[in-house]
């Protein structure tokens, strides 16, 4: 058997909309399989990942908690993608700045007068070092010419461990009885409640604000033009006088600041203090967000709300039919890889010829 | 195709060595082949002739195994094969040589014909049988050196060797001379003679007229996929063969009523670059100048820096001193594409996909690509997209562009539109300097002779214009003087009327072929063969 | 130093590159081909948790190491059909790759954890392995230190001296060339892939059957990409894999003995300190690079989609 791949002459804008949507179903269809083969009717575990967090105010909200930052995360990614530039470290830039814009927080915490500006110091410090950790896997691809892949990813081992450090040593709360945490923040330090008494915080509309200006960013800018162009042809955007070198750090600054405002996003909004891990994975999770909404701003907000739904649904399906908390993630990888296949239809009529001695054959 | 109908006798004569009959090959909606017969005897150089995009090269693919036809038959000695791929095609004794040679450039001459060869033929046992061939028919190669560092001209001898030395009954060759100085295609030519003499079917592909009349017993002509007519083209003109080709008339250029001779407005003043790559040219102290209403044409085989002077000229690499470029007098050499665009530059690049356009993007987004920071597209960094629409269907509009839907992608566009559009874009800027490399490369020859057309009006209205072309008849029509790009180095520009095609055909084989006497310089042999010889 | 504490030493550098060396001549193959799969991590990760998975069951070292070669080589088969059949985005695909090993492996190992079991035997020809300073060395390893060796030499057998090794490498300079040449580009390819995964796979196995010896979840701590920055270091070159194993071995044993000694270094600083290095030693690696072109396979990370 082979198989042909036609290229498309034009895209199909239904097709593009089909195909990501033909892999989720794929790939609810192989967890079902999955789930049954741990013991539990599939239609139950449908119900548990997909409709559970639906329908009830509180996980309602904890969906758009875990979304907010996965679709800040991800557009940021998405400028970086387009540009086929590979930040795989967003988990390292959430960290850090996590970890700085908290430090202002303990830095300040318990004086007087520090109330109004402490916030936007907190976000402003949180999201320039992101930025600037970001700069670092930039910079030495720009300058040296290093893989930005590996240096990025590696950078992120390098900020678990410097939290890790920080937290269990200068910035251990020296009352908390040896725990390997900060000080709790004070409340000037903490991202405003959107409902009294609720939990979702500012973080949310911060991230919707992201997706927003991405957007227009991306659709209607020459830097937005400049960004997809790099993507598509490097020869032609330099034709068109776009410097590499120039772009690459734009949208490392772009991807590691929006990681790093998602980070003291979440240490200022949910978390209140500095502990060694402040995000599960956001910065890898974020990747698949941005591959599943296919790079464009409104679909990761979409990818991200789908993605948080499984995640709440994983961990009600842990607690109530005993299914493993990595089943999530493994779905996860699936639908991403599924997604990708998918694209294919996109961008090519697939045709499988029988038989066996064709060349160009695959097993 | 196993319930194949009996074979197709042959139309003529006795059986054809190889036939293909009622091949159709369509891509989606595109036919590119179109119920074609061909019949090819032992011991004839058999032509292939016709445009780009007639459906030549789709022909030659399903004929060696590359691709499948739709529809049709290929037989050999009268009986129906299945080419499934090219080692069924070798199998049956079908060599080819390829147009864009299909070497890797890393590996070594051995490893890239080993590649072809039966496993157990390695190391010396191989180096011994290139060597023999080599010295059979004069085709000499370094078994050991990298691809990369050899030139075109050696590159071909690796592709005849290599089929050579399966022992091929047909052998099929694609555009061969066009990388070839004059010099080179004469060397080649004995070889297929000889090659024919031995009893081997040749296929020729090609659309220079004189080579296939000079070779060539017979001769099918494709348009738009399907055959035209077949001839014996030593008994047609050069004119009626381009008329079966072309189908229409084509029109002349018409020459420039009178030269105004302006004042200079490019200039380059010992130009020095270093390769930028491991596999690119440096080039060498080159100096040349243009000035306004005049076309200079810069010869040469590719590979010896055109890229790279083209890059050099438009900034998209920079000079190491700001007065080595200069545009109407103004040193811009650490100056960037756009800020050379702004004193009133043109750039038209050779790949049209990929560097002049992006084929993924609509038209207006090309349009914005190079003219974004000279044409008001965009205000305080928001595009405007109704304006970069409008400049893309003038373009269309002036240049004839022939698309399917308002604003389709460029890659969507045949090769001769495409590069109607990407001209046009800079045309209609009414540019004060133009550089443009390889204008009409793989472009039909209605297409080709409006470009042409569009460059002398433009330089008619006071406009410094390089061309940079492997065609020397088109910069023998267009261009007021001619200099020879040759392994980095640029020969001083002659008045197109004063030189000949043989003496730049020498010079684009290297100056040191010209015979340089004791005790001159290098450049200056060159200047003297471009001016003396008949 | 005596000799036999300089042995005990080199033992145990050994021992840590064979992970290393294992992945990262699988990746070799594999870029050499042409293709960038970034899911060695995944790999590895699934091979060590099936590895032990199916040790433990059948009571078999042998037969683990097989399963956790055949994990990786699945979930290869994967990669291979998603980015050589379906000409998907290498980068993305082998970062999808990541993420569903790591998921995978937590349900493989889900049952094993905290479960321990003997590490694979080692070597003991008696007179030989008692011989004093380089017994140990030379013949007292278990079987995957040998495998990794025969590995390291099999391969360079085969890229430098087999035919199909000459067309693997080919493929991997001009996909559109050596598919005009009738070279089987895409089943060459999806081969190279699979052998890649399954020798990540081995590595993984390695870890949970022999190194620590247990499973536990994310246990391969970015060896997976620290064998990708191998293979760049190595310029694509077999014997400096192992090489640049070696040093990197080198490197973990001395941060293990800093951490034990207790330098006063912080251990979050220790234990950066691979990462950090494989950073140091891509940046060196450019700094001495930095006239000329790269030496990796032209057509690396290209997509390759042939119409008939």
């Amino acid at each position: 058997m082979r198989l042909d791949l036609l290229p498309r002459a034009r895209r199909s804008p239904w097709l593009d909309l089909l195909s990501p949507a033909l892999a989720f179903a794929a790939a609810v269809l192989i967890g079902g399989l999955a789930v049954a083969a741990f013991g539990v009717p599939p239609g139950q575990a449908f119900l548990a990942y997909f409709v559970a967090p639906l329908s009830e105010a509180w996980s309602l909200q904890e969906v758009a908690l875990k979304a907010a930052p996965l679709a800040l995360i991800a557009t940021g990614l998405a400028f970086c993608y387009r540009a086929n530039l590979w930040n795989i470290g967003a988990e390292g830039q959430v960290v850090i700045g996590g970890l700085a814009g908290g430090w202002v927080a303990i830095a300040a915490h318990g004086s007087e007068g520090a109330t109004v500006w402490i916030l936007p110091a907190m976000l402003l410090a949180g999201t320039t070092a992101g930025l600037a950790y970001a700069m670092i896997p930039a910079l030495l691809r720009v300058k040296l010419g290093v893989s930005e892949i590996l240096t990025s990813l590696m950078l992120v081992y390098v900020a678990q461990l410097l939290l890790d450090y920080m937290v269990r040593g200068p910035l251990r709360d020296p009352q908390g009885y040896n725990f390997p945490q900060s000080v709790g923040f004070d409340e000037a330090a903490r991202l405003p409640a959107l409902m009294t008494g609720e939990s979702l915080h500012a973080g949310a509309p911060i991230a919707l604000l992201a997706v927003l200006l991405a957007t227009l960013v991306l659709a209607r800018t020459l830097f937005g033009f400049e960004v997809r162009a790099v993507g598509a042809s490097p020869r032609a955007a330099r034709f068109a006088g776009f410097s590499d070198a120039r772009l690459t750090l734009a949208v490392f600054a772009i991807s590691g600041g929006a990681a790093g405002l998602a980070g003291i996003c979440e240490v200022a909004g949910r978390i209140g203090q500095l502990q060694p891990e402040i995000s599960p994975g956001y910065g890898f999770t974020a990747i698949i967000v941005a591959f599943l909404g296919r790079l464009s701003p409104p679909g990761i907000l979409l990818a991200a709300l789908v993605i948080a739904v499984t995640t709440i649904g994983g961990e009600g399906a842990q607690i109530d039919l005993k299914l493993p908390l990595d089943l999530t993630r493994a779905f996860q990888g699936l639908l991403l890889c599924l997604v990708l296949g998918a694209d294919v239809l996109t961008r090519y009529h697939i045709r499988i010829v029988p038989g066996g001695a064709g060349g160009g054959a695959l097993p | 195709m196993d319930a194949a109908p009996a074979p197709p006798g042959p139309r003529e004569g006795p059986t054809p060595l190889f036939g293909a009959y009622g091949i159709v090959k369509r891509f989606g909606d595109f036919t590119a082949n179109d119920r074609i017969d061909l019949e090819i005897r032992a011991g004839e150089i058999h032509a292939l002739l016709g445009e780009n995009g007639a459906g030549k090269s789709t022909l030659m693919k399903i004929l060696y195994g590359l691709l499948e036809p739709t529809e049709g038959v290929v037989t050999h000695q009268g009986d129906i094969v299945r080419l499934a791929n090219p080692e069924a095609a070798r199998a049956l004794g079908i060599g080819m040589v390829f147009q864009h040679f299909s070497l890797c450039e890393n590996l070594t001459v051995a490893e890239n014909i080993a590649l072809v060869m039966p496993a157990a033929l390695t190391g010396r046992a191989l180096a011994e049988r290139i060597a023999r061939l080599g010295q059979d028919y004069g085709l000499h190669l370094d078994p050991a050196r990298p691809v990369w560092s050899l030139s075109a001209g050696e590159r071909q001898r690796i592709e005849i060797v290599r089929c050579l030395l399966q022992d091929p009954k047909l052998v099929i060759l694609d555009e061969p001379t066009s990388v070839l100085t004059p010099g080179e295609a004469e060397a080649l030519f004995s070889v297929l003679e000889r090659l024919r003499d031995e009893g081997r079917a040749l296929l020729y592909i090609s659309h220079r007229l004189d080579e296939v009349r000079r070779l060539c017993s017979r001769a099918t002509i494709l348009r738009a996929g399907r055959v035209v007519g077949s001839c014996n083209p030593r008994a047609e003109t050069a004119r009626s063969l381009a008329a079966m080709m072309v189908g229409t008339q084509v029109n002349e250029v018409q020459p420039r009523a009178a030269r105004r001779a302006g004042a200079v407005r490019l200039v380059l003043d010992r130009l020095s670059l270093p390769a930028p790559g491991l596999h690119a040219t440096p080039l060498r102290d080159i100096s040349l100048s243009v000035a306004g209403g005049e076309i200079l044409g810069i010869a040469g085989i590719a590979g010896n820096g055109q890229p790279e002077l083209f890059d050099a000229l438009s900034g998209e690499s920079q000079a190491p001193v700001p007065e080595a470029v200069r545009l109407d007098g103004r040193p811009v050499g650490h100056l960037g594409i756009n800020a050379r665009r702004r004193l009133g530059a043109g750039f038209v690049p050779e790949e049209r996909n990929g560097h002049a356009a992006i084929p993924q993007m609509s038209l207006s987004d090309n349009a914005l690509l190079s003219r974004h920071a000279t044409a008001p597209l965009s205000r305080f960094g928001l595009l405007r997209r109704a304006r970069a629409r409008e400049l893309a269907r003038r373009v269309i509009e002036a240049f004839d562009v022939r698309k399917a839907g308002p604003d389709p992608a460029a890659g969507t566009l045949s090769g001769g539109n495409l590069q109607k559009f990407v001209v046009g874009r800079e045309i209609l800027a009414e540019p004060g300097i133009l550089v443009i490399n390889q204008p009409t490369w793989g472009v039909d020859a209605a297409a080709a002779a409006q470009l042409r057309q569009a460059v002398l009006d433009l330089a008619g209205r006071g406009c410094a214009v390089v061309v940079i072309s492997q065609d020397l008849d088109e910069l023998f029509e267009i261009a007021d003087s001619i200099a020879v790009l040759h392994d980095g180095l640029l020969s001083p520009p002659v008045p197109a009327g004063a030189t000949s095609r043989a003496a730049v055909g020498l010079l684009m084989g290297g100056a040191e072929e010209t015979g340089a006497e004791a005790g001159e310089t290098p450049a200056a042999p060159a200047r003297r063969a471009l001016v003396q010889v008949p | 130093m005596s000799l036999d504490i300089l042995q005990m030493v080199l033992v145990t550098v050994l021992t840590a590159a064979t992970p290393l060396i294992l992945a990262a001549i699988g990746e070799l193959v594999v870029e050499r081909s042409g293709v960038l799969n970034l899911g060695v991590e995944g790999m590895m990760v699934l091979g060590a948790a099936a590895g032990f998975a199916v040790a433990t069951e059948t009571g078999s070292t042998l037969l683990g190491a097989l399963g956790g070669a055949g994990s990786g080589l699945l979930l290869a088969a994967l990669f291979g059909l998603l980015t050589v059949g379906l000409a998907a985005n290498q980068v993305a695909a082998g970062l999808a790759l990541t993420i569903l090993g790591l998921g995978l492996s937590g349900l493989v190992g889900a049952g094993y954890v905290g479960m321990k079991r003997d590490p694979a035997p080692h070597l003991h020809l008696p007179g030989l392995t008692d011989l004093p300073g380089i017994g140990h060395l030379l013949f007292g390893h278990d079987a995957f230190v040998y495998a990794a060796l025969l590995l390291v030499a099999g391969t360079w057998w085969f890229l430098w001296r087999s035919r199909a090794g000459l067309s693997l490498r080919a493929i991997g300079d001009d996909h559109t060339a050596t598919h005009a040449l009738g070279l089987k580009v895409r089943r060459i390819r999806f081969l190279a892939v699979l052998f890649g995964g399954a020798c990540a796979g081995l590595a993984g196995a390695y870890l949970s059957l022999a190194y620590t010896p247990f499973w536990a979840p994310a246990m391969t701590a970015g060896r997976g990409w620290i064998a990708l920055a191998l293979v760049v270091f190595a310029s694509w070159q077999p014997l400096r894999v192992a090489a640049g194993a070696l040093l990197f071995g080198g490197a973990t044993v001395l941060q293990l003995h800093a951490q034990a000694a207790g330098l006063g270094l912080p251990g979050q600083l220790l234990s950066a300190m691979p990462y950090l290095a494989t950073i140091l030693a891509l940046v060196l690696l450019s700094l001495g690079r930095r006239r000329g072109g790269s030496p990796a396979p032209a057509a690396l990370g290209r997509v390759f989609a042939p119409s008939r």
